[in-house]
């Protein structure tokens, strides 16, 4: 059995594209922040947080809630546009994005912002968060699941690896790990600044049980993630390849995108492409 | 007050942390590879499902150790104060303070009296990169009564704090009488003439060098600054009011730690003359204890010394 229906895969579909419109308006409200990695992990978030992911809007504490780490801190748009359209707090916060006083920090505040489960940030650290909360739990009994999203130029960081070596000898096979594999760095393509292919070989020799998929097909990612939560003993890596800046013709595979300010000018054109009214 | 029996502060607070364990379920330990060093293997031998191992990683295991917290327990984390605080001193400052984190970081191998192991292992900047971070309470117990006493505190406080023992045998200096109150200066001993204020395992190095002061006719009050964050400003306050002079003796660079402490509320509420013990911007090196202790200018008769010149520079 396909893990969405027709139906469902179409509604993802929209919610990714209006997260995607969204996260432009935030950064050319906010006047600063990352365009390019918050689209090319839009439509991962979009399935955790209106499918996947077991959670409560109106209860942003509850124990028992899987817990989403947005470890890419910087890509945290799609995060707040995901949590304001999942009811988290009230659509026009988004607005605030980055000025002084807003729950919308530049990059996550747990402390600040309804519904986000973990401040990020600095790169290569949520992973061994995810471990904590992973063997946390369990000492409870607590049956909730960790989703982490990773850069693929933030793997490399060496405690990314620190944290997979720990999450496969502790088997926490909670965890569910994505690399947002878009191919690029603030300051050039991954291959150029520091290679970090083969991505699936290196997770798979920590001890991981690895799917590559089109991050881009709501389908694919939901299928991964039913097929990490089925995977028993040991965590698993969802390697989703990714466009960078995905479904803003400009900004596609723009190294430069990575982080921008977005002009009036560019924001009618962004919102053009992704089908909606300015 | 005073018996001659030595034992190490982080045996102390292993055995304390085993004897937590039992009513505490959300205390759980983490250490890096060395927790025959740290003592925390009484903790281990006794609950090995909240106790974690995460290699020689320390960065993982600090934020881990947020990521703990984050589900509700209290993680104690510990490893050597050098690889706590400066290898892993980024994910204390934004996954742990930041967030406010209710982690316990307690580091042992405080200070060059670590000795034969040398710089490496040597934690002599620990408080100072600590006392920096916004929110951070840093406490460094000089013997194992006060140690046990910090740890079975430190349970009931809300946020983040380091605690930093030494690595050697120190003499047990409190007994029962002895009290530990977080945030409060303990007086070990009243003096009308100056102030010695030590911290950690320079207590016993103060003791030495109040007797050899009273030995000349000079009286010193002996005050334990267990706490160095948040600060006991009222006690230096009074003890430059009531003693008109102070000299500061800690483990550590001159800069940041208790001396650097203590002067920063003497210039703003009550300017007197103070002396700082401590390293002189060095690094250490191996060796033993003692004999580190003479050379780098830590030694009770170094205390003494600076004593002497702070009294000279008091005023009437």
């Amino acid at each position: 059995m396909p893990a969405l229906s027709p139906a469902e895969a179409a509604e993802l579909r929209e919610t990714a594209r209006h997260i995607r419109a969204e996260i432009v308006r935030m950064i050319h409200a906010g006047g600063s922040g990352h365009p390019g990695g918050s689209l090319s992990a839009a439509d991962i978030v979009a399935v955790l947080y209106f499918h996947s992911m077991n959670i409560r809007p109106e209860d942003p504490s509850w124990p028992q809630r899987d817990r989403f780490i947005l470890s890419k801190g910087h890509a945290c748009p799609v995060l707040y546009a995901a949590l304001a359209h999942r009811g988290y707090f009230d659509h026009d916060t988004q607005w605030s994005l980055r000025a002084i006083g807003s729950c919308l920090q530049g990059h996550p505040d747990m402390r600040k912002c309804a519904g986000c489960d973990m401040t990020s940030g600095s790169l290569g650290q949520g992973l061994s968060v995810a471990v904590g909360m992973a063997l946390g739990l369990r000492l409870d009994g607590n049956s909730g699941r960790m989703y982490v999203v990773l850069g693929d130029g933030e793997i490399q960081e060496g405690q990314v690896w620190e944290a997979a070596m720990a999450a496969a000898h502790y088997k926490l096979d909670r965890i569910t790990a994505f690399v947002d594999f878009n191919g690029l760095q603030v300051d050039g393509p991954t291959a150029e600044i520091m290679e970090v292919r083969p991505i699936p070989d290196k997770w798979r020799a920590f001890g991981w049980h690895v799917v590559e998929i089109d991050g881009h097909s709501v389908e694919e990612i939901a299928a991964a993630v039913d097929e990490a939560k089925r995977t028993q003993g040991r965590p698993t890596c969802i390697v989703a390849r990714t466009i960078k800046g995905k479904g803003v013709s400009f900004m596609e595979n723009e190294v430069d995108w990575h982080g921008m300010a977005i002009s009036d000018e560019q924001l009618a054109r962004a919102l053009s492409d992704l089908g909606e009214a300015l | 007050m005073k018996r001659v029996e030595l034992v190490t502060c982080r045996s102390a607070y292993g055995k304390e942390l085993a004897e937590l364990g039992a009513t505490h379920p959300e205390i759980v330990v983490l250490d890096a590879d060395i927790s025959k060093s740290t003592c925390t293997y009484h903790f281990a031998r006794v609950y090995p499902e909240r106790a974690f191992n995460f290699g020689v990683a320390e960065q993982n295991m600090m934020a881990a150790a947020a990521g703990l917290a984050a589900v509700g327990k209290l993680p104690f984390v510990s490893t050597y104060a050098v690889f706590a605080t400066m290898r892993a001193c980024e994910q204390i400052r934004t996954f742990i303070a930041y967030p406010r984190m209710n982690v316990r970081i307690v580091a042992t191998h405080g200070g060059v009296a670590v000795g034969w192991d040398g710089v490496t292992h040597q934690g002599t900047e620990d408080i100072g990169m600590m006392r920096t971070i916004p929110g951070m309470a840093v406490v460094a117990p000089a013997d194992a009564v006060s140690t046990r006493a910090a740890i079975r505190g430190c349970v009931s406080y809300d946020g983040p704090m380091y605690i930093r023992l030494g690595r050697n045998p120190a003499p047990v200096i409190y007994g029962d009488e002895f009290s530990f109150v977080f945030g409060r200066a303990y007086k070990v001993a009243d003096g009308t003439d100056l102030t010695i204020i030590g911290s950690g395992s320079q207590l016993p190095e103060c003791i030495a060098a109040r007797a050899a002061l009273a030995e000349e006719g000079i009286s010193a009050r002996l005050l334990d600054m267990h706490t160095i964050k948040p600060l006991d400003e009222d006690a230096v306050v009074a003890a430059a009011e009531e003693t008109g002079a102070l000299v500061t003796s800690e483990d550590h660079n001159i800069h940041g730690g208790l001396g650097s402490a203590v002067a920063a509320v003497l210039a703003r509420r009550c300017p007197a003359p103070m002396e700082a013990v401590a390293l002189a911007d060095t690094f250490g090196e191996s060796g033993d204890p003692k004999l580190l202790l003479e050379k780098y200018g830590l030694s009770a008769a170094h205390i003494k010394a600076a004593a002497l010149r702070a009294l000279a520079r008091k005023v009437g």
